[in-house]
């Protein structure tokens, strides 16, 4: 595992992005070799779309032969709610860059049958050869996607009913109208990120320090699922100093001093 | 290649590079066209999985809705009120002049005439679309002859009409069709109008009120029956009296019925409404200000001596004069230069000055469900502007009918 702390959300952003840019590059796709990449949704990760987008913008990167997973879509939302994952996703990244529809894949929480709509979606991330690198946020509970406390840690893309923390959470999306946010989901499972080469967690502000500690100094447990990652072999997380507050003084002195050996997976890559 | 494959065959242009006027705002996104109407990209995106076939770099300018002038009378030396044989003619000549002017649709406009002349003129020009021939039409604007003989200003005293033989009878006699007709100025002090009014409003047609001695209550009278527009604010009628403000009272009638709007026309040329004025009407109800040029023969005609009609008129920059007079002989500003003098004399908004030509007199016509904005489904008929409001190119069903050449 790593953990990177950066002074604050801006240079966190700009790093998870340059980070991307830098796996998409080394891996050379091309039409018949494409990068899948999975993506979140949220506040947290707005800042790295920013930046992906600005590097998109000045030629550094393109998302022609990159193909995308979302993590999670709400039930019964209308795709066209601006509350939707499918708007964010449009309205943050996908108009942006020049990635094609087909290429994307986010679940539809309209579909008629909801099960097979999940299943359909792990047997697409299998035949596009599964999850190159997939960036996720987390809740303040430490939440994985829509995988809240208690969620099985090997679980896969699924039906989720939200916990009322989260359904309160979100009320503020929705006019503060608890009766307007969507009570279920779809979500991949802890399992299906699991399976990802690599992960990629961005964790910022205070209000996650105790989901950080959780996630990395604390054992793996069903009721912090993001901890589930210490398992995994190739796991990045990305932090500001906030989130660390409830880090021992020792884990975050340990990652710092790393900070020059990590730097340099992000450094710009020559042309050749 | 056509990059849509479930809705039709038609290419997708996609607007890159520009701000577009929506939600009464200038944002910072791409505009996409298909098949003439505005589309929604996120809908192709997800619905669809298409793409824009072409893009069109917009070099950072801004997009406007299409202008739309309901009042003007002609232009570059056509008078529509000629009754000429080939009055379609006449106006196609101006459709296509006043691309440059950002104006996408119009209501060709008539001033009083004898009847010969309605019958001869109003069935010559049919509703139609615009396209590179030139702007659409809209359907006419017949300013009189059912107005006041004391403020009828230029249109010619023995022309008038009252309505003698009850009202709509007497219109239809005047008339002779309604079928090509927008807009109806008439004056609502006239006895029997309020049936005209009424009869007019439900066949779709406009009534505006202008060219009138109507005290206020009459004015608000003519409301409640479905009049909705004001001609030339301030401009043929009753000078505002804080006793009896008259028609100019209607800005802040509270006898307005509820979900109702008045709205009223104003030629912001910086001449034939003081800057002042048009600051007082601005601030009082700027929801309800569509800018008109109620244009003459004369506009777009370089400045020096021009024979139109009887008359021979004399240009100096933005006024008109009668040869030899001080008598101002009509408006000869271009409906681009009357955003920009609007903006610049009530320091508004680049927005409001936009809409104000754009989506006010769409709303007036009950026809921005497909013009006036730039909303999902709406015609592409655009105007293409700089930050100072010059007009660079005019589009009409997502085509350039108009570009500004270097």
């Amino acid at each position: 595992m790593k953990l990177i702390i950066l002074n604050d959300y801006d240079l966190a952003s700009e790093w998870a992005a340059k980070y991307i840019r830098n796996r998409i590059l080394l891996f050379k796709p091309g039409p018949d070799r494409y990068f899948t990449l999975g993506l979140p949704t949220g506040s947290t990760p707005l800042g790295c779309y920013k930046k992906l987008i600005e590097y998109y913008k000045n030629g550094e990167i393109s998302f022609q032969f990159v193909k995308t997973f979302n993590m999670d879509e709400y039930v019964g939302l209308p795709q066209a709610h601006p509350e939707s994952y499918h708007s964010f996703m449009w309205n943050n990244f996908f108009k942006h860059v020049d990635i094609r529809a087909e290429n994307t894949h986010i679940l539809d929480g309209n579909a008629a049958d909801l099960k097979a709509e999940c299943d359909a979606f792990e047997e697409k991330i299998t035949a596009a050869g599964g999850i190159e690198l997939f960036v996720g946020g987390i809740g303040p509970d430490g939440h994985i996607a829509f995988n809240e406390p208690g969620s099985s840690l090997v679980s896969r893309t699924r039906v989720k009913t939200l916990a009322k923390d989260t359904i309160m959470a979100n009320a503020r999306f929705f006019d503060g109208d608890l009766t307007k946010v969507p009570t279920m989901a779809l979500t991949v499972g802890v399992g299906t990120v699991m399976d990802a080469k690599e992960v990629m967690i961005l964790i910022t502000g205070a209000h996650k320090a105790f989901a950080l500690y959780k996630a990395i100094e604390d054992g793996v447990n069903h009721m912090w699922t993001v901890s589930a990652f210490q398992q995994h072999p190739q796991t990045v997380f990305v932090c500001d100093e906030d989130a660390t507050l409830e880090l021992r003084v020792k884990t975050v002195k340990y990652f710092k001093g790393m900070m020059h050996v990590h730097n340099k997976l992000v450094e710009s890559l020559s042309v050749d | 290649m056509p990059s849509n494959r479930s809705v039709s065959d038609a290419p997708i242009t996609q607007f890159v590079n520009c701000r577009i006027l929506r939600d009464h705002k200038l944002q910072r996104e791409d505009l996409w066209v298909r098949e003439g109407r505005i589309l929604d990209p996120e809908k192709l995106f997800f619905d669809e999985q298409g793409y824009a076939d072409n893009r069109v770099d917009c070099e950072g300018n801004i997009i406007s809705p299409g202008f739309i002038d309901v009042q003007i009378n002609g232009g570059h030396g056509v008078d529509f009120s000629q009754a000429s044989e080939d009055v379609g003619r006449g106006v196609s000549i101006v459709a296509k002049k006043i691309l440059e002017d950002g104006v996408t649709s119009f209501c060709p406009t008539l001033v009083t005439s004898p009847y010969a002349v309605y019958h001869k003129v109003l069935p010559q020009v049919k509703v139609h679309n615009g396209g590179h021939h030139g702007a659409g039409v809209l359907g006419f604007h017949v300013e009189g002859p059912f107005i006041s003989v004391e403020k009828r200003g230029a249109h010619p005293e023995q022309y008038l009409r009252s309505f003698q033989s009850g009202g709509f009878e007497d219109l239809m006699e005047a008339y002779g069709s309604l079928d090509n007709v927008a807009m109806v100025t008439l004056a609502p002090e006239l006895a029997g109008s309020q049936s005209v009014v009424r009869e007019l409003c439900r066949r779709g047609i406009t009534v505006s009120l202008g060219h009138s001695v109507a005290n206020l209550s009459q004015a608000e009278d003519a409301v409640k029956h479905g009049a909705s527009f004001i001609t030339h604010l301030f401009n043929a009628m009753l000078p505002f009296h804080h006793r009896d403000p008259g028609i100019v009272g209607l800005l802040t009638s509270d006898q307005v019925p509820a979900g109702r709007r008045v709205f009223y026309g104003m030629i912001a040329d910086g001449i034939h409404t003081n800057p002042a004025a048009l600051r007082i009407a601005h601030r009082a109800h700027p929801s309800g200000l569509v800018l008109v040029t109620d244009a003459i023969a004369a506009m777009g005609l370089p400045p020096g001596r021009h024979t139109l009609g009887q008359q021979v008129i004399e240009i100096h920059g933005l006024h008109a004069h009668i040869a030899g007079t001080k008598t101002l002989s009509g408006s000869i500003a271009t409906m681009d230069m009357c955003v920009r003098h609007f903006k610049q004399a009530t320091g508004c908004s680049v927005e409001e000055a936009l809409e104000a030509a754009s989506l006010h007199p769409a709303q007036l016509l009950g026809i921005s469900h497909r013009k006036g904005n730039l909303d999902y489904g709406s015609d592409a008929d655009l105007t293409l502007c700089d930050d100072a409001l010059n007009i660079k190119a005019t589009y009409i069903s997502g085509e350039e009918v108009w570009r500004k050449q270097p």
